[in-house]
Formats: structure tokens, C-alpha cells, sequence
């Protein structure tokens, strides 16, 4: 079990209701959350192991291939995941979702007239190593258009489901890529208050990480909840 | 000035989107990709206790069926011992991923009713399942509890306690006849569900 985790910094992420993002009016609690400390229930968490993924879960140039490489701009995306206090989090599920080149997803949901991408599925997973380290694969999204305003569209982003140790560190979020004007634009990106923390989720262009005259990377760290020292507490309960 | 702090700060949430079964669950975003899906079965055939079925719907503000949404399960094994935190029947995870029926909204998972757990300040906890809702319009994924109605430890829970408003704590309290158990969500209005910070 992990240590009591800090306190989740509710005015650095964004708030439940973002009028500008529409949907979050319907679906926005209007109650105050019940704020708890941390109990076994929310201080363990799932783990997961080599044996549930395989090693090509990372390559989505090459986990939907069919008959060729997927159409786009081939990108390597890594990074680490540490905690607050600046640790690695090893061996940690790290999972991404992504529309294709062209701004579509494969999901039987989605009717955006871009092409699908007969070899490009959109989804991949992997686990930090022992420093926390994780890298895919794939190709830059496209931009996409989205019911908001009549003319609203998603800047270029792939989701990313984290794990940690703990069930309360569970975190999905969006990375954005370096210099892409849509960003300033985008009312789910302005759900976040704060300007730093929505610069946190712009990964940056990394020349070092490229492969010459193959793919260019970009570099995202994710910071998941840290855990609080527990020294000199009072321990009701006696031990 | 004073000397810095250095810590840094925890990356914040971005919603799920209405996608998000691409990544946690491909199948039913309607293509197979990977060669075993997480969070299919959360207790695992050797799990010992009682097996219950529990199905519900999430609504929003307006009384709508939130057809998009995913929900994760945490919960402890019959014994009340966490996946990690003790030993538990090989093949007991405690986790698992629920989603809806696309044109329904209704969702229906099976597991196995959980014992109580260690709760805060040394107190039990009556048996419960640790649920987690993302969804396109969430901004960050909300935290709350399922427990059940049969369970006289309920009264005397630390979390159900803490909810001020005591007709609220109904909305944590599924609804079990036989083995199966109803288990709504209202995520805004009238009935809505209390919701956790963790």
C-alpha cells in the first residue's frame, strides 16, 4: 500500500464545469466533492505485469499494420513518469489513444469525413522501466473538427491513461504538441486555469530523441500524485 | 526569498473524451487489436465469495443516459485484502473496466461482493467497490463508492458518516435483490450521486 498521497491541487486542474466546454454543463456535479483522507481503498491500486501486454503494444506504426506503414508523420514519443517528489515510477501501465493523420478515429462513433487508416488502429501501451522511463511509436495526429461552436477544432493531442500505484493517482489527460496554434483556441485546453499547468501538457520537440532521416520525437513527462512522509505521526490506531 | 521547494506539480486531468474505448477498450470502440483486453473480469475465476451481478446507468443533469462513459472498478477480494496489499486467490485482480451498451446506456458487470475493509482512523469499512467515471464532458475523472443495501455495517461506515446531508448517502447504496444489485449514477440534479476527493 502507498503512503497518504498530497492533497490533489483542485485549482491547478480544471474545474468540473467549463461553461465554454459545453458538455461539461450536463455533466459537471453541482455538490461540493467529499474530500477524504486516504483509506486502503484509495492508497492501493492495480498493478500489471509483462504478461499482460506484448512488446508491440508500443509500435503504432506497426500493432495495426495490415499492408503497409500507417500515412503520417512518423514520431517517437517518450518520456518519464515521476511523482511530485520527483521519483520514478517504475513499471507503471502507461496507455494512449489518437485519431490518425488525418484527425480520425477508428471508433464506430466517429463519422468525420477524413479517410480511416487501413493500417493504423490508434491505440498503444506499454510499462515505465525501472526509472520510469516509456516510449512509443506512432504517427502525429491530424487536427479534427468537433461539435462546440459550429467551428471548433481539437488542436492535435493524444489521450494519456496513467496508472501509478495507488487507485487515487489514476490520471487521463491530453498531450499537446509544441507550437501548434490551435492550442490557445481550444476550450477543453482552457478548462485548465492556470497557464503553467496547461504548458505542462505541451510535449516539447526533441531533436536529440530523433532518429536521423527516420522519425522525429517529441519528449512528455507526466507527474502522477506524490506520497507524504509519515514520520512523527500520531498513529490512533497504535502501532 | 526563500529557498525553493522543488516539488512539482501532478499533471493536470484533461477529459476522457468520447473516444476513450480506443485506448481502454478497443473491442468496443469496434476493432480488436490487442491479443488480451484489461479489466474484462475483475475477480478472476478462483475467486471465493459471492458472485453478484450489478447493473445501472449514469445520467446526466438533464435525465440522459451518459452512453459514453467508462468506469473502473477497484474493490477488495470476499476476505476484504487488496490485490497487492495481502495474499488474495490467484487470478483476483479487484479490477476491471465497465461500459455501457451503446444505445442503451445500461451496464451490467459481474464480480464478487467484497468484505469490509480498514477504513480511516482505524475504523472498518462496510463492504464497498471503489468506482472511478471519465467520460467526454468530465473534466477530471470523478471518485465515488457502491455499497450495498443488505450490509447493517453501512450504518456505521467513516465515509457514508461523513456525508452531511444523510438522505445523500443513499445515492452511495445499491439496490440487491438475490445476487444482483442496481446501482444508479446521476452525475448533476436532483439525485446526484456524492462524489469523492480522494
Amino acid at each position: 500500500m502507498t503512503s497518504p498521497l498530497y492533497q490533489r491541487d483542485r485549482e491547478w486542474h480544471p474545474p468540473a464545469l467549463a461553461p465554454d466546454y459545453k458538455t461539461s454543463l450536463g455533466r459537471s456535479p453541482k455538490n461540493a466533492l467529499l474530500s477524504l483522507e486516504g483509506s486502503p481503498s484509495e492508497l492501493t491500486g492495480p498493478t500489471f505485469g509483462h504478461n499482460d501486454i506484448d512488446a508491440i503494444d508500443n509500435d503504432l506504426l506497426r500493432n495495426y499494420a495490415k499492408s503497409g506503414d500507417p500515412i503520417g508523420e512518423r514520431i517517437i514519443l517518450h518520456g518519464r513518469v515521476l511523482d511530485e517528489n520527483g521519483r520514478p515510477v517504475p513499471n507503471t501501465l502507461v496507455e494512449i489513444w489518437q485519431a490518425n493523420a488525418g484527425g480520425r478515429y477508428r471508433h464506430k462513433k466517429d463519422s468525420y469525413l477524413a479517410a480511416i487508416d487501413p493500417n493504423f488502429g490508434g491505440c498503444g501501451r506499454t510499462l515505465t522501466d525501472e526509472n520510469g522511463y516509456y516510449t512509443f511509436r506512432t504517427v502525429k495526429p491530424g487536427a479534427y473538427p468537433w461539435r462546440n461552436w459550429i467551428n471548433s477544432w481539437r488542436p492535435a493531442h493524444i489521450h494519456f491513461s496513467v496508472f501509478g500505484t495507488a487507485f487515487a493517482q489514476r490520471l487521463i489527460t491530453q498531450m499537446y504538441f509544441e507550437g501548434d496554434p490551435l492550442i490557445a483556441k481550444c476550450p477543453i485546453v482552457k478548462s485548465i486555469p492556470d497557464q503553467r499547468a496547461v504548458d505542462q501538457l505541451v510535449a516539447a520537440l526533441d531533436l536529440n530523441a530523433t532518429i536521423p532521416l527516420d522519425s522525429i520525437a517529441y519528449k512528455f513527462d507526466i507527474i502522477l500524485r506524490g506520497q507524504r512522509s509519515t514520520f512523527f505521526e500520531n498513529r490512533p490506531e497504535g502501532n | 526569498m526563500t529557498q525553493s521547494l522543488n516539488y512539482l506539480k501532478e499533471t493536470a486531468s484533461q477529459t476522457a473524451g468520447p473516444y476513450v474505448h480506443i485506448g481502454l477498450a478497443p473491442g468496443d470502440a469496434g476493432f480488436d487489436i490487442y491479443a488480451q483486453e484489461l479489466g474484462r473480469d475483475i475477480a478472476g475465476p478462483n475467486a471465493k465469495g459471492q458472485r453478484i451481478t450489478v447493473t445501472g446507468m449514469v445520467t446526466d443533469g438533464t435525465g440522459a443516459p451518459v452512453k459514453d462513459v467508462l468506469i473502473e472498478i477497484w474493490q477488495a477480494n470476499a476476505a476484504g485484502i487488496y490485490a497487492g496489499a495481502g495474499d488474495v486467490e490467484e487470478g483476483f485482480r479487484g479490477w476491471g473496466r465497465v461500459i455501457p451498451d451503446f444505445d442503451t446506456g445500461k451496464f451490467t458487470f459481474e464480480t464478487v461482493k467484497p468484505g469490509p475493509v480498514a477504513g480511516t482512523e482505524g475504523r472498518m469499512a462496510a463492504p464497498h467497490l471503489n468506482l472511478w467515471l471519465v467520460a467526454r464532458g468530465i473534466n477530471v475523472g470523478l471518485n465515488t463508492r457502491m455499497y450495498f443495501d443488505d450490509e447493517t455495517a453501512n450504518a456505521s461506515d467513516p465515509v457514508l458518516n461523513l456525508i452531511e446531508q444523510a438522505h445523500r448517502r443513499d445515492t452511495l447504496i445499491a439496490k440487491g435483490e438475490a445476487n444482483t444489485y442496481e446501482f444508479n449514477i446521476s452525475l448533476q440534479g436532483e439525485n446526484e450521486t456524492v462524489f469523492l476527493d480522494v
